[in-house]
């Protein structure tokens, strides 16, 4: 007998499906366009942490889209103005409670917003959505990842310096945290110390370090300190979207990825041609624009009070 | 031994860590989006019986230790170890006290035990879930007295001592589960 049958109930799929509809009529209703960009694509990102998964169109080498990133902003680019996408994303060796390799991903971009306006956003949407299925407020909490970090580990993560927060990743996970980039050390130390610590409801964690910014501008905040205009929102501790006041400059964003295929390198993994449609996108010119991407499994998992991301997908990878 | 990389550990694999082997207990796969992947890790100590938590980056590898678990017989014990035989080839095991540690107040000759083996030696003993034997000691049957909710404390062949009704005596024989230590019923 083989395990035919689908991983959710017949019941968290009709849910499911109610979801992707409020979805699509919260952004009907706000005046923002629905773009189904490819999933397969000739390029991909070259962030370290990322991989795809390779496909072989015509024989040649494609990947399956780790998030529709990179065509929406070449559609804002090509004067799309507000638009969102609710479609399949990939990634590579990701598997999990919650974690499959195939999931449904809802990304948007607001032209003129920046990323504190876009939180606002992502608050009302969760909101109602909330209110509709479980019959009860959601609270809202929102503050800097400094804050949210120096709470919990009584250290500044913008300034201490490397071999502190290698200590302390050390004794947070395990000897081989001795010799780790800032970075990946203070991943760590957010998600397995900061994160289970984190107020229950929908928490918003903004300005994140500069080493994170990935595809996001960078400013200096108040305190003096470069921070990436980068958000991320938890719902009851689980990681659920990842927002950025966008980058625009095609000159940085070059630097960037040319970073992370050093990083590829020096971790032994295969390197990556970077996406020259995007960077002519880039010089011709990005629109002002907040984006931000969720993960809608994760979203329904929350709802429904799902223990595991198959509970909420038709068929999760280890029935496909 | 071979070694195990994160994505291939299960409940139940025995590892080395930290110069001890270790038994996985859970093993959660985390990712932060932007993030490196990284593997949340339980395990219990088999020396120590200490459970530990550990996270480590998705990839990296431990070496396997060499730990068996083996049905033996319990033969006896000669005031130093205590005697344990596999039962097809009559292969014959020492067991130090800090192996058969808890199991030893269980322990009647004969059992059947699960011996666990760390590089061919008995690093910890199992008893049998049920055992049954007799009371050596307990008071007199002091009816009507529920201030202790209707037990007594007894005191068995094998040293241990657990809770039993007010009825039973002395030459008693019990059924105990060893697990919880609970008595289960009289054996006539």
């Amino acid at each position: 007998m083989t395990n035919w049958q689908p991983s959710a109930s017949q019941a968290m799929l009709r849910c499911r499906a109610e979801l992707l509809a409020s979805l699509r009529e919260f952004f009907s209703q706000h005046g923002v366009s629905e773009v189904d960009v490819p999933v397969l694509g000739r390029s991909t990102v070259t962030d370290s942490n990322i991989e795809s998964i390779i496909a072989q169109p015509f024989g040649g080498s494609g990947y399956l889209q780790t998030s529709p990133e990179y065509f929406m902003k070449r559609l804002l680019a090509a004067g799309s103005g507000d638009i969102y996408c609710l479609g399949k994303a990939f990634r590579n060796g990701e598997a999990g409670q919650r974690h499959n390799p195939e999931f449904t991903l809802l990304e948007w971009y607001r032209c003129d917003w920046d990323e504190q306006q876009l939180m606002d956003e992502v608050a009302d949407l969760i909101s109602r959505i909330y209110a509709t299925t479980n019959q009860s407020t959601l609270a809202v909490h929102r503050g800097s990842y400094g804050d949210y970090f120096a709470q919990v580990l009584a250290v500044n993560p913008h300034s201490a310096p490397l071999d502190q927060l290698q200590q302390l990743a050390v004794s947070a996970g395990s000897q081989s945290w001795a010799g780790e980039t800032r970075a990946n050390c203070l991943d760590l130390l957010f998600s397995v110390q900061v994160e289970p610590q984190l107020p229950q409801g929908l928490v918003f964690v903004y300005d994140y370090p500069a080493c994170q910014s990935a595809l996001a501008q960078t400013s200096v905040n108040d305190q003096g300190q470069l921070v990436s205009r980068r958000f991320e929102a938890f719902l009851n501790g689980m990681e659920l979207a990842n927002g950025y006041f966008e980058l625009r400059d095609g000159a940085e964003q070059g630097q960037r990825f040319d970073e992370d295929l050093k990083a590829r390198s020096a971790a032994n993994k295969p390197s990556i041609a970077v996406d020259s449609h995007l960077m002519s996108a880039l010089d011709q010119g990005l629109p002002s624009c907040a984006g931000v991407a969720l993960g809608v499994d994760r979203l329904l998992m929350q709802l429904q009070g799902a223990d595991s991301i198959g509970q909420v997908m038709p068929f999760s990878w280890d029935r496909c | 031994m071979a070694n195990y990389s994160t994505n291939e550990f299960r409940s139940g694999l025995k590892v080395m860590l930290d110069g001890d082997p270790c038994s996985i207990l859970e093993n959660e796969f985390v990712k932060p989006g932007k993030g490196q992947a990284f593997n949340r890790v339980k395990l219990r100590n088999l020396k120590t019986g200490r459970v530990l938590e550990k996270t480590f980056k998705s990839g990296e590898a431990l070496e396997g230790a060499d730990v068996l678990d083996m049905d033996m017989q319990y033969l006896y014990n000669d005031g130093d170890f205590w005697y344990f035989m596999e039962p097809e080839s009559f292969e014959q095991h020492q067991a130090n006290e800090n192996a058969v540690g808890d199991a030893l107040q269980w322990l009647s000759e004969q059992d059947i035990c699960v011996v666990t083996l760390y590089n061919g030696a008995p690093l910890s003993v199992v008893p049998p879930n049920h055992v049954e034997l007799e009371i050596v000691e307990t008071d007199p049957g002091l009816r009507g007295d529920t201030a202790q909710g209707g037990s007594k404390p007894a005191r068995l062949v094998t040293g241990a001592t657990v809770k039993v009704p007010l009825f039973l005596d002395q030459g008693d024989v019990v059924k105990v589960d060893t697990r919880t230590g609970e008595y289960q019923g009289r054996v006539k």
